[in-house]
């Protein structure tokens, strides 16, 4: 046992002596009476080593021992991670509370994979040869075949298959096959292996071009600002501007077959809410509960500050892992700013020398590392699978020009940034329509959405007009032009997360009554006045606003598109 | 372990250091000086240099004092003596009552397991229309008021504790003005509520340190009740003294401040102490009401700023009136759709009109000729600023939900408000809503 002595404590940084080798990041442990504090090696210097304690530091003295470990900070990958809630270190939580009860106990660390039974069925035979990421058999995970694969930690190259189990039933942790490296070396394997979670999974044939949108049935982002598979994207805004509603209701919706929440320095009370809803509700797509595509990473802000630095790891290293097995998965972290705060708060103490608003010179690479790991990429065997990164990002001040935000927005594939000024006025979602921007290709004719965007520049500009120069000032023309984007935006931008009908626009819905806006958008009017125009549109938002709480293609749906289509030919001009 | 260490190397701020062996981070110890003893709490080791800061003050420390290291780190004692009583930061009698020492319990204990917590569903009414229709208070959440200096926020914080039902208050003040010390005091005791209220209180002339220990102090006594079953509501004002204590303690440890010269660690360490409130599955909950006063109005400042990051939501309080902007209760959603179903979209409804108000004040303060529109948006605004807003407003949520319907109809025609029609049809009130 390679061991060390602690000879400085600093917050959460330790300072330890030590004698024989040790590497940077690698895993030691605190011994203090009974208990174990786990840590990582953050820094090496001579012959002492910076530590990054996952725990509170009190009663840790001078001259405790420290136990290293040798390995990598790690996760256990393999079959019932699905519907887990893990914290920051893969500590699964509801077993941590079944055994240490209301309060998060220090030193007590679980199996983050049970080793419960799973039925096996083999698809190598004896004598077939595979490499790190190949599968060599599956096991029915919920409505997943999840693969079992050659540990992608193995070293490159050919491994043949010595022994198979037969199909069957078997613990995680069971030998189910044995294969032969190239120097005739056996090497067991079981469905469960480890992989340092700093490090991206880079077992596959090659990288692509994410292009398939992914559906958040949130009107703005599908219809104006899309997310693709395989993309980035962040959300930026002030607090309470509606972050994470946006984040929650995409947990729910997005079109992908797997969600994992990192849930990342901010409230508890926030990934309760996801706890205790999701067993509860369906997933529209699979006829089954919601958490059961869903993985829960929970770090919350008053959970210790080390362990929030490598929950946004322990996530995407889990989300690389279900790609592997042709999945699409969807990584959605609350908030990136307070894992560059973890890291901030390290290098502190450190005493690294402090670039902007004191976090350290390294945070932009270190970003953009984290969602380069985002990807579509096509597998050994052909299928595609993707991991899609959406991260919120809470500026101080709300101001954007700071250093979290800017290093984020280079590196992302979609800006959907959150306005006080609209979550102040109630326009939820407050995502700026103006200044977002994406990258990606949606599902409604780009011609279409080019021209309301226009609109609503033009009707922007008429309003700003309209501050200097009043609307006796403005024509007519220009104040038509500035109620359809106000209409464009209340009933169409605008979207009630909370209303069980509005709160998700299923994609045909989406494309239907985007059409019937765009016709509003693009009809002349027989509006003679100010006032006339006002009212009309008046009319014609009540309408639709009813029409958005309306079952889709309901009677009382239909009843109202009848009503308001009648008032838009009220004042149709007949040549459009 | 209770050696005495005389040999005090370095003085510096509140903080010492002394050479000791043995000794562990967090752990208490004594310092005794000519001026009186104090105790400090370790918050450094470096070989056998252990930094100290020092509750009293590092003010009148001599090199000579004596350093006896108690082995344990900060506690309060935990009975139901506590009640009706009056502490300072370190948990010593402000009053004339005994020293309580029994049942000593650890301060800033470890956080609750999230697996553990469950979905808060309990409305606090507070008979304020700008609480309890636009941002509904919540048991167990977690609220700071905003405000400028000046404000009557104290008022404000006595008057929602007098009114929430609630069994048991604690009272953490840091940096408290003696006179609201007394204020407070008064309110409870007139209102009888005192012999179920503590205090710990940190007076603006008393030692920074003792600042720190407030929150944790607090709330952990307030955590123990909520743990036998009690509805806990913690005061804590004002939360921007004990960011400034930490900013002092950690220039003086040298720390690279991250923003105005607040330490990297500000968020975090609000939260540690925000994330207390809690409802306890089985047991009771602590819930935490508390001040953040803006230096210069200014949200933006790192204190607000942190806090608004952390807390569920907040009010804000200007012009002694809560504002509709930036004003927040992240939980109203929780209950707010089981009071009444107009009470959503009345919520959402009228603020945006409030918006679409303050834009026409903007224009008419310009000088530009006002619309009907505008002229009704006018009227609308005056009104619910008068009846919704002023805080000497006193009423149930369900008069202030209708009279949200009244303000509406008696200045909008029902498609102008951009209510939905199903609400219109059931709410409206007069005959407009026929001529739809
Ligand atoms: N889409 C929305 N629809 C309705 N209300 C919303 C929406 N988004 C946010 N809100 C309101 O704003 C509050 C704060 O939103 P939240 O997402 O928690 O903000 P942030 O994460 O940016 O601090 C919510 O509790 C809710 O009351
Ligand atoms: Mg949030």
């Amino acid at each position: 046992m390679n061991t060390g002595k602690v000879i400085g404590i600093n917050g959460n940084m330790a300072t330890v002596e030590f004698t024989d080798n040790i590497s940077l990041n690698e895993v030691a442990y605190i011994i203090l009476g009974d208990s174990r504090l786990k840590a990582e090696v953050i820094r090496v210097n001579g012959k002492e080593a910076s530590l990054q304690v996952f725990e509170m530091t009190g009663g840790i003295k001078v001259g405790d021992q420290v136990e290293f470990t040798g390995e990598l900070l790690s996760v256990e990958l393999g079959p019932g991670l699905l519907g887990q809630v893990y914290d920051g270190l893969q500590n699964p939580l509801p077993q941590l509370a079944e055994k240490c009860g209301f309060f998060l106990q220090r030193g007590v660390y679980m199996n983050a994979i049970p080793d419960s039974s799973w039925e096996f069925t083999p698809s190598v035979k004896k004598g077939d040869i595979v490499r790190p990421g190949y599968s060599v058999g599956t096991v029915p995970e919920g409505i997943f075949s999840h693969r079992i694969m050659v540990p992608f930690g193995f070293s490159d190259g050919e491994y043949s298959v010595k022994k198979i189990a037969a199909a069957g039933s078997y613990t995680a942790r069971e030998e189910i096959a044995v294969v032969t490296d190239s120097s005739g070396n056996d090497h067991s394997l079981s469905m469960v292996f480890t992989w340092p979670i700093k490090r991206a999974v880079t077992r596959y044939e090659e990288r692509l071009k994410p292009v398939e949108p992914m559906i958040t049935k949130i009107r703005i982002i599908d219809t104006f600002l899309p997310v693709a598979r395989g993309g980035t994207f962040c959300i930026p805004g002030p607090f309470g501007a509606g972050k994470t509603v946006i984040q929650q209701t995409t947990s729910r919706n997005a079109d992908v077959d797997i969600v994992i929440i990192a849930a990342c320095g901010e409230r508890a009370g926030e990934v309760v809410e996801t706890l205790i809803e999701f067993p509860e509700l369906t997933d529209p797509r699979t006829g089954k509960s919601l958490m059961e595509r869903t993985i829960i990473i929970c770090n919350t802000s008053s959970m210790p500050v080390a362990a929030r630095e490598a929950s946004v790891y322990t996530a995407v290293t889990i989300a690389e892992y279900y790609r592997q097995m042709g999945l699409n998965v969807l990584l959605l972290a609350d908030s990136t700013s307070r894992w560059a705060q973890a890291m901030r708060e390290m290098s502190g103490r450190l005493e690294e020398i402090p670039g902007e608003e004191a976090f350290p010179a390294y945070l932009e690479s270190v970003i953009a590392n984290f969602y380069e790991r985002a990807g579509l990429v096509r597998l050994f065997d052909g299928n595609t699978g993707s991991v899609t990164i959406g991260g919120t990002v809470s500026p101080a001040g709300g101001n954007f020009e700071e250093p979290v935000t800017q290093a984020t927005l280079k590196v992302v594939g979609a800006f959907h940034g959150l306005s006080r000024e609209r979550s102040d006025a109630r326009k939820y979602p407050a995502i700026h329509p103006l200044e977002s921007w994406s990258k990606y290709t949606g599902i409604i004719d780009s011609k279409k959405t080019t021209f309301a965007r226009d609109l609503l520049f033009r009707g922007e500009e008429v309003n700003q007009m309209m501050k200097v120069v009043g609307e006796e000032g403005t024509s007519l023309d220009d104040y038509i032009v500035y109620q359809k984007s106000e209409f464009l935006d209340s009933v169409y931008l605008q979207q009630d997360s909370f209303d069980p009908v509005d709160g998700s626009a299923p994609i045909e819905r989406q494309k239907y009554t985007f059409d019937l806006v765009f016709t509003i958008l693009h009809g002349s009017f027989k509006l003679s006045t100010k006032q006339e125009t006002r009212n009309y549109f008046n009319q014609l938002r009540q309408r639709f606003l009813d029409l958005n709480s309306a079952e889709w293609n309901s009677d009382s749906f239909k009843s109202i598109e009848e009503s308001l289509r009648g008032k838009i030919d009220e004042k149709l001009k007949a040549n459009e | 372990m209770q050696k005495v260490y005389t040999k005090i190397e370095s003085i510096s701020g509140n903080v010492i250091t002394v050479l000791a062996e043995g000794v562990r981070n967090g752990d208490l110890a004594v310092v005794s000086s000519r001026h009186g003893a104090s105790l400090a709490n370790i918050i450094r080791l470096k070989e056998n240099v252990v930094s100290l800061q020092v509750f009293a003050g590092g003010r009148g420390v001599s090199t000579g004092d004596e350093v006896r290291f108690l082995g344990h780190p900060m506690q309060v004692s935990y009975t139901e003596n506590l009640m009706g009583r009056v502490f300072d930061g370190s948990g010593k009698p402000r009053d004339a009552g005994p020293v309580l020492d029994e049942n000593m319990i650890d301060i800033g204990g470890p956080s609750v397991n999230p697996a553990k917590r469950i979905v808060p569903k309990n409305m606090i009414r507070t008979g304020i229309p700008m609480i309890d229709v636009f941002n509904t208070l919540v048991e167990s959440q977690k609220l700071p008021i905003f405000s400028v200096s000046g404000e009557p926020y104290n008022e404000l914080l006595a008057r929602i504790a007098m009114q929430a039902e609630v069994d048991i208050i604690v009272l953490g003040g840091m940096g408290l003005k003696y006179d609201d010390y007394l204020f407070f005091r008064e309110e409870l005791e007139t209102s009888g509520a005192m012999n179920r209220a503590v205090f710990f209180v940190h007076t603006a002339s008393d030692p920074t340190v003792e600042c720190l220990l407030v929150p944790d102090i607090s709330l952990a006594v307030a955590e123990q009740f909520a743990l036998e079953g009690k509805k806990v509501l913690v005061l804590l004002t004002d939360m921007t003294n004990f960011a400034d204590a930490m900013k002092e303690i950690a220039i003086t440890m040298d720390q690279v401040p991250s923003n105005r010269g607040y330490p990297g660690d500000l968020y975090s360490s609000l939260a540690a102490r925000y994330e207390k409130a809690v409802d306890f599955e089985g047991a009771g909950s602590v819930t935490i009401l508390a001040v953040t006063t803006m230096p210069g109005d200014d949200v933006t400042h790192p204190v607000p700023d942190n806090t608004g990051y952390i807390t569920e939501g907040q009010y804000y309080l200007k012009n002694g009136r809560i504002e509709p902007f930036g004003s927040l209760s992240r939980l109203k959603q929780q209950v707010n759709k089981e009071t009444r179903d107009d009470h959503r979209s009345l919520m959402d409804g009228m603020i945006k009109l409030y918006a679409s108000y303050k834009e026409s004040m903007e224009k008419k303060s310009m000088g530009f000729q006002m619309s009907d529109w505008d002229i009704k948006l006018l009227k609308y605004g005056e009104m619910f600023e008068q009846q919704m807003m002023e805080l000497t407003v006193n009423i149930p949520l369900e008069e202030a939900l209708n009279l949200g319907w009244e303000i509406l109809s008696s200045c909008f025609s029902p498609e102008e408000s951009g209510m939905k029609t199903s609400l219109v049809m059931k709410y409206w009130p007069g005959k407009d809503k026929e001529d739809k």
